[in-house]
């Protein structure tokens, strides 16, 4: 049978391939690229699969008829890889930008060192017996190459200069912008005349130098916000949707719809606000609220995107999605919170404000004073042009990314990452630590407490039975039992009635009204046991804190930080934390609004407050700070809030944070110092005339390098 | 003197020619997984697009 031609065209129209990008969690070398891109490869209707082990993403491209993310996500999921579409809208900016550096990168590199080979030739013959006929030639040639390279290279700098000029500021790509224009404008007009007087290579070189710093402070922000953005989009999370037909199918989050119908298996998080429709249990609230303990949850309760369900299986029906969940009215208040922050300015422009007059002030000077002194004009400008090539805030457009590259790098090796690029400067100017409890202070995981008041038989009954549960405060029992019984013999027959409690023989592990104790049953953090008509033995559980909490507050209030606790929790359960972790200072039962206004009273005394923080009722808090670090099990709202992410089970990053944020503060001025050194000894030289454009921007450019390496020192000592 | 006048675009062309490989190169996306290129030149099975 032959294809009517109709047919062809129409199919055709209709496969045009759809590109998808998934951040992919946990692929972390060859083996794991291979088998994802092979899984992926394996849905039928896929086209081409390329994994990134640098970015964690794998790119697709498919054919919409065929498959969807659906299909893919479920079979990156069956060999074991959590995956999670990046929405193409903020995919792809930074890449470009970065892509758009690196070839005027190559483009100046290229330009740089081929006038510098004709610009060598023409140096060594002055004076000589060169042919001022080729000398000429040579002129020409380097003006050949540099101008196209000025104009297509140097576009970044005239396109930011043209926008701060326009916004009647001054930043620092006035002055280098200027220092190029008319480095190459001076020279080709000497070039006309035929005189020696030309600094091509200069002006290039300079443009060269520029653009590699440009470059490495792109690359360092886009893998920033890369690796927080799959962060982002893997705890926007998937959810399992229960179809009209009854099946399951695993759905991205964010592509939730009121009235889907979603399965929530036991450790999973809630991924929309919703109605319980089937099923009974106990929640886990702390992200929302703050509060530890479980929340008992049953058909018709509401509950909230970010809690954690712990019992058994519920079934839930969405009724709030996109603007109308809880989520959105608390980014709003992070929103609110983040516009007070805006107005800080980044010390490198701070810098400029005063750096940007001078340079063009003592450029002008020397023209002037030439002048003045009789001088030609051309000979004036070459001096001024000098003046300001070597004043060229080199250090400062240079040396203050070069620190905070550094500066990430090394924290980035100990499991923090730099989200926001003036984070580091902030955190070094802070003088309290604000602490939230679950999940920042502590784990957010539940401990047996009191275990030595209980006998050794009981205890071992007990983690005995709780063996064959899920349940936190069973394995939490579980966890305690071995640590001071060591393993314990495995059991059969253990039967679980789901939220209720698990049973033995005459034995019973469970809630008070399981083990048939008076029903005050309120407090959920009791487990009972009960061995046939024994007296019942109780366990009480607690949140467990970071091992290391107590010795990073130590270390912050030895180094003179005011360190303060504000929980969403109970009062009793956070003085007691507050106690154990040795901080002085806290406030319990506080609303995300009630932080913000604690924080805000702060502020007003002029205390610079670092906000360390997880949950959902931080995120305002977070944004409000003045500077902001989130543990990585943090809700994904709170981490977008965040300036610092830290990863792992210590505290301690918070201090180590600090500590670089502080030391990339120190170096950022010393820079400044080698710049300022460098400008008091040059600067004079050049306004007498003494240095020509060129021996300018080698000093500039070696003063540059003085600066890198110093930066280097930061991210060089000591690797965890 | 005469060497000058081929050498001379000799020269720039070489460099010409590493210039357009290096945007050739970023064009075609080989920069983009610096680490995960180094395990694919220990992949024994040739790539999807040149199994197909």
């Amino acid at each position: 049978m032959t294809a009517h031609p109709a047919a062809l065209t129409k199919q055709a129209a209709e496969t045009t391939p759809a590109t998808l990008t998934l951040a992919v969690e946990d692929m972390h070398c060859g083996g794991c690229l291979r088998s994802v891109e092979r899984a992926a490869m394996r849905v039928s209707g896929v086209d081409t699969a390329r994994a990134s082990l640098a970015a964690k993403r794998l790119t697709v491209t498919f054919d919409p008829a065929k498959t969807d993310e659906v299909a893919l996500i479920g079979a990156l999921d069956r060999i074991g890889f959590t995956a999670a579409p990046i929405e193409a809208a903020n995919q792809d900016c930074g890449d470009a930008r970065q892509k758009y550096l690196l070839r005027r990168v190559a483009v100046a590199g290229f330009a740089a060192m081929n006038i510098m080979l004709i610009s060598i030739a023409v140096w060594s013959g002055e004076g000589g017996d060169m042919d001022p006929a080729l000398a000429s030639l040579f002129r020409w040639l380097s003006a050949l190459i540099a101008l196209p390279t000025v104009v297509y290279a140097g576009e970044p700098f005239f396109v930011s200069a043209l926008a701060a000029l326009k916004g009647r500021r001054l930043n620092m790509d006035v002055p280098i912008s200027l220092a190029i224009l008319l480095a190459t404008g001076m020279s080709l007009y000497q070039t006309m005349l035929n005189n020696d007087q030309v600094y091509f290579d200069a002006a290039v070189t300079l443009l060269f130098f520029l653009l590699v710093g440009r470059y490495l402070d792109e690359s360092l922000r886009v893998r920033a916000r890369g690796e927080a953005q799959n962060l982002l989009s893997l705890q926007g999370g998937i959810a399992t949707v229960i179809g009209a037909d009854g099946l399951q199918r695993k759905v991205a989050a964010n592509a939730l719809r009121p009235g889907d119908r979603l399965l929530v298996a036991v450790g999973e998080r809630v991924a929309a606000d919703g109605v319980v429709l089937g099923g009974k249990g106990q929640v886990d609230q702390s992200l929302i609220t703050g509060e530890t303990a479980p929340a008992p949850v049953q058909t018709g309760t509401q509950i909230y995107a970010g809690t954690l369900n712990l019992t058994h299986s519920l079934e839930i029906e969405v009724n709030a999605a996109d603007d109308a969940t809880l989520l959105a009215e608390i980014s709003r208040l992070m929103l609110a919170a983040e516009q007070g922050k805006a107005r800080y300015r980044r010390l490198a422009d701070r810098a400029a404000q005063i750096y940007a007059p001078a340079v063009h002030g003592l450029g002008l000077a020397t023209f002037i004073g030439w002048l003045a002194f009789g001088a030609s004009w051309q000979t004036a400008l070459t001096y001024a042009i000098a003046v300001l090539i070597i004043t060229c805030p080199c250090a400062l457009a240079l040396a203050v990314p070069a620190v905070q590259i550094a500066a990430a790098s090394r924290l980035f090796k100990r499991g923090i990452m730099v989200k926001a690029p003036d984070g580091l400067e902030r955190i070094a100017e802070i003088d309290m630590v604000v602490f939230d409890k679950t999940g920042t202070l502590t784990l957010g995981k539940a401990q047996l407490l009191d275990i030595e008041k209980v006998s050794e038989a009981v205890l071992a009954s007990a983690a005995v039975l709780a063996g064959a549960s899920q349940h936190p405060y069973s394995r939490a029992l579980v966890v305690a039992a071995e640590r001071r019984l060591g393993s314990l013999p495995p059991a059969s027959g253990i039967e679980e009635t789901p939220g209720e409690g698990l049973a033995l023989g005459e034995e019973r592990l469970g809630s008070a009204a399981w083990c048939g104790v008076g029903s005050d049953g309120v407090e959920t953090g009791e487990v009972w046991y009960r061995r046939g008509n024994e007296a019942p033995v109780c366990f009480r559980f607690a949140d467990a804190m970071r091992p290391d909490a107590p010795e990073t507050i130590a270390v912050l209030k030895r180094r003179g930080f005011a360190v303060a606790l504000l929980s969403g929790d109970r009062t009793g359960v956070v003085e007691r934390t507050a106690r154990e972790a040795g901080i002085d200072t806290w406030l319990a039962e506080l609303k995300p609004a009630d932080k913000i206004a604690w924080l805000e009273a702060q502020a007003a005394e002029g205390r610079k407050v670092l906000m360390a923080g997880d949950g959902l009722n931080d995120a305002p808090a977070l944004a409000a700070a003045h500077a902001s670090i989130s543990p990585a099990s943090a809700a994904d709202l709170s981490q977008r809030a965040a300036d610092f992410v830290f990863q792992g089970a210590k505290l301690m990053p918070v201090a180590e944070a600090i500590d670089v944020g502080r030391r990339a503060h120190r170096m950022a001025f010393q820079n400044f110092g080698v710049a300022a050194v460098y400008n008091a000894i040059c600067v004079p030289l050049a306004m007498a005339g003494f240095v020509t454009p060129l021996i300018a921007a080698i000093v500039m450019s070696s003063s540059s390098i003085l600066v890198t390496l110093n930066a280097a020192r930061l991210a060089g000592g000591g690797r965890a | 003197m005469t060497a000058l006048a081929w050498l001379i675009p000799a020269a720039l062309a070489l460099a010409g020619l590493g210039l357009v490989a290096f945007l050739w190169a970023l064009r075609s996306g080989q920069f983009e997984d610096l680490q995960g290129a180094a395990y694919r030149a220990l992949e024994d099975e040739p790539p999807d697009d040149e199994a197909k």
